[in-house]
């Protein structure tokens, strides 16, 4: 990752998770030694209605305290939102958007209002009820967007984590292994269409 | 060494308080600040600090514990937001006049109506006349520097007024970021401990506080807390200075930047002014002499420091993310404008009033205040004053 | 701490104390609200029959008590409100134009 700035916009349903992946995505940038914000964007909690989250991470300190119009990458938690919400709005054409679904990137290019960029989809609904017996995108979905992105190196992400799981999970241990075996499937499945 | 963490604004305010270990929190939840009594109660529950923790019905109640404690000889802290704040206001002025040093957390929020949970300056500026000490924060490091300074500050013999350590919610509130943590120790010798000469449980003492002030009293009481006023200014600055000895980091009445050369100027509170300096590196590429004034201390009021910092721009811009409804601008405007005055060339002066109830402000934005600015340099004339940034036009 | 009985309405602004506080206690003791009267009360000891009707009715606590018999009127604080001569049953009580 060069100097540059790395700007994401977290697009979720209030209850999925993702600003929770949003702070997390902060925590493990933190750890691997860069500048992060990790910042809701906030409103009357409402389960289900769409919510945005960002994070700008870098290696200086950033001092924006804005929201982010133009982003790097776009994180789409519920598929659902693609007809309610303009997620790519303002998306770099070199960035990406990156959709949490069981279709492939062809198919969902259809809803992206003509985003010329990267898309790639991920399931990871499945890959979390695979690995941890319910429906948590937002890990899986983490995973894609560090694999994606390439903001953190995989390897850094992937020891970050699971130091994070066993200091989350203290008391329940068992749990870690599911969550780490999560974002392994993530990255590996993540399909990257043009 | 210092500890390098990511937290948010009010972890790390809460981290603070912690560090501190005052003798009374008296807190009632009111978003954006809520966190931080919920923080706070969980190092109580867990033994971490000794405080006592005092559960209240409403904010009046929070304030009036905390005047209470420490009128007693204690301290006592307490966190709120927009409305809640509104709540406390006349034992704002009491807490004041009364001389005790409370140190307030105040995460910055609208007022109602219409209802609005979001980021402006609407409560702490109503609240500028109260005879609080006011620190604005930019960012979270900011939050935990003013508020670990606060105490050292209000609680000085030659001060005694409280202290409210201000930062603005959700923006820096909820937002992780990179900051540095002092280790508890060095807090607490820091801080020190609060010991006032008077105090209601003093061991063969005798206290009475806050009677009645006829008119024969009143004003003289006020004149007092004028001059207490005018004494937090040293203060204000040799607290920072040792401040700066312990960690490195630097804070005044306000901080400049690129105001060296700087041709046009803004003077800016809080969080916005991190995404205003952004505008200034930016045009400072393009060989734009910009530049900006970001205000820490709002009361007391550095009129003349100010009136110097602006004396070589020749425009300005005051932000104001409240709204006065005088007609004239907003109240830091009134008072930056007033600071000018008796400047043997002062600037042209404009005022935006921008961000009310959360409406975002980009750095585009700020650039093109500094067109604007540059523009008026240009054409001599400064046209409309009070000026709106942000709200939809057809 | 100034005392309160070095602070009055001539003392100037700095010389208070902070925050008005007040030091001592029972500050009211040194007030002379005798001052005011205009009518003063005259205690006919001869036909006092030290019911003590009178000592819950004084508004201003102007009436000592000692043994169980009233004393003469502490007159630093009384104000001549002329209650107590109102309700004394045996008119041992006389209010009378004050000569000062």
């Amino acid at each position: 990752m060069s100097d540059k700035m790395v700007e994401i916009r977290w697009h979720g349903r209030g209850g999925q998770g993702a600003k929770t992946a949003c702070l997390l995505l902060a925590d493990v940038a933190f750890s691997s030694g860069k500048h992060v914000q990790g910042f809701p964007e906030y409103g009357p909690e409402r389960m289900g209605a769409p919510i945005t989250a960002y994070n700008r991470i870098s290696e200086g300190r950033c001092t924006i305290h804005s929201n982010i119009y133009e982003p790097d990458y776009v994180v789409v938690v519920d598929e659902t939102l693609l007809t309610a919400v303009d997620v790519t709005s303002g998306l770099k054409p070199e960035g990406a958007v990156i959709i949490n679904s069981d279709k492939s990137p062809e198919e969902l290019k259809p809803f992206l209002a003509g985003y010329p960029g990267k898309v790639a989809t991920i399931d990871a609904g499945r890959i979390s009820e695979e690995f941890l017996g319910k429906n948590i995108p937002n890990t899986p979905m983490l995973a894609a967007v560090v694999k994606v992105s390439g903001v953190i190196g995989e390897e850094q992400f992937l020891a970050d984590m699971e130091q994070s799981f066993r200091h989350k999970f203290a008391d329940k241990p068992q749990v870690v292994e599911g969550n780490l075996q999560a974002l392994k499937k993530s990255m590996e499945e993540v399909k990257v269409g043009s | 060494m210092a500890i390098k963490d990511r937290l948010s604004g009010n972890e790390a305010v809460a981290i603070a308080m912690r560090q501190i270990n005052p003798d009374v929190m008296g807190a009632f939840p009111i978003t954006p600040s809520t966190e931080i009594p919920q923080y706070f109660s969980s190092y109580v529950a867990n033994g971490e600090v000794d405080t006592e923790f005092v559960a209240v019905e409403s904010e009046h109640s929070a304030m009036s514990t905390c005047i209470g404690a420490q009128a007693a000889g204690a301290r006592a802290v307490t966190a709120t937001s927009s409305c809640g704040m509104a709540l406390m206001w006349e034992l704002l002025y009491v807490a004041a006049s009364d001389r005790l040093p409370i140190t307030m957390a105040l995460v910055n929020r609208a007022l109602t109506g219409p209802i609005n949970i979001n980021n402006d300056h609407s409560d702490s500026m109503g609240a500028r006349d109260t005879g609080w000490i006011q620190l604005y924060s930019e960012n979270n490091q900011e939050a935990y520097d003013n508020f670990l300074m606060a105490m050292p500050i209000g609680e000085h013999p030659a001060v005694q007024l409280p202290v409210m350590v201000c930062q603005d919610g959700f923006i820096t509130s909820h937002a992780v970021e990179n900051m540095e943590l002092l280790e508890d120790e060095k807090v607490k010798k820091f801080v020190g401990e609060y010991q006032p000469e008077n105090y209601l449980l003093k061991k063969d003492g005798t206290l009475a506080i806050g009677p009645y002030g006829i008119s024969a009293y009143y004003m003289d009481f006020k004149m007092q807390q004028v001059e207490a006023m005018k004494q937090a200014k040293p203060v204000i600055l040799e607290v920072a200075k040792r401040f700066e000895e312990l960690t490195g980091r630097s804070y005044g009445f306000f901080e400049e930047y690129e105001m060296a050369d700087a041709e046009a100027a803004l003077v800016i509170i809080g969080s916005s002014a991190g995404t205003a300096k952004a505008a200034v590196d930016q045009m400072r590429k393009e060989g734009k002499k910009v530049g900006l004034i970001k205000l820490r201390v709002f009361r007391p009021f550095p009129m003349e420091e100010l009136a110097a910092a602006l004396s070589k721009v020749g425009v300005v811009a005051v932000m104001d993310k409240a709204e006065g409804f005088s007609n004239a601008g907003g109240p830091l405007f009134a008072d930056v404008r007033s600071a000018l005055y008796d400047l043997e060339n002062r600037p042209k002066a404009i005022n935006y009033v921008y961000g009310l109830g959360g409406r975002d402000i980009k750095t585009t934005d700020f650039e093109a205040i500094y067109e604007e600015l540059f523009r008026i340099l240009k054409a001599g004339v400064t046209g409309p004053v009070y000026r709106h940034i942000g709200q939809r036009e057809e | 701490m100034r005392k309160a009985s070095e602070i009055n309405e001539n003392t100037p602004w700095r010389e208070l104390t902070t925050g008005a506080g007040i030091a001592e206690p029972a500050t009211s003791k040194l007030f002379n609200t005798g001052d005011w009267r205009t009518m003063i009360p005259v205690f006919l000891e001869d036909k006092c029959t030290h019911c003590l009707y009178c000592i819950p009715y004084c508004p201003d606590s102007s009436i000592p008590v000692h043994q169980k018999k009233r004393l003469d009127f502490d007159f630093m604080h009384c104000k001549g409100c002329g209650i107590c001569a109102k309700v004394c049953p045996f008119h041992a009580i006389e209010m009378v134009k004050e000569e000062k």
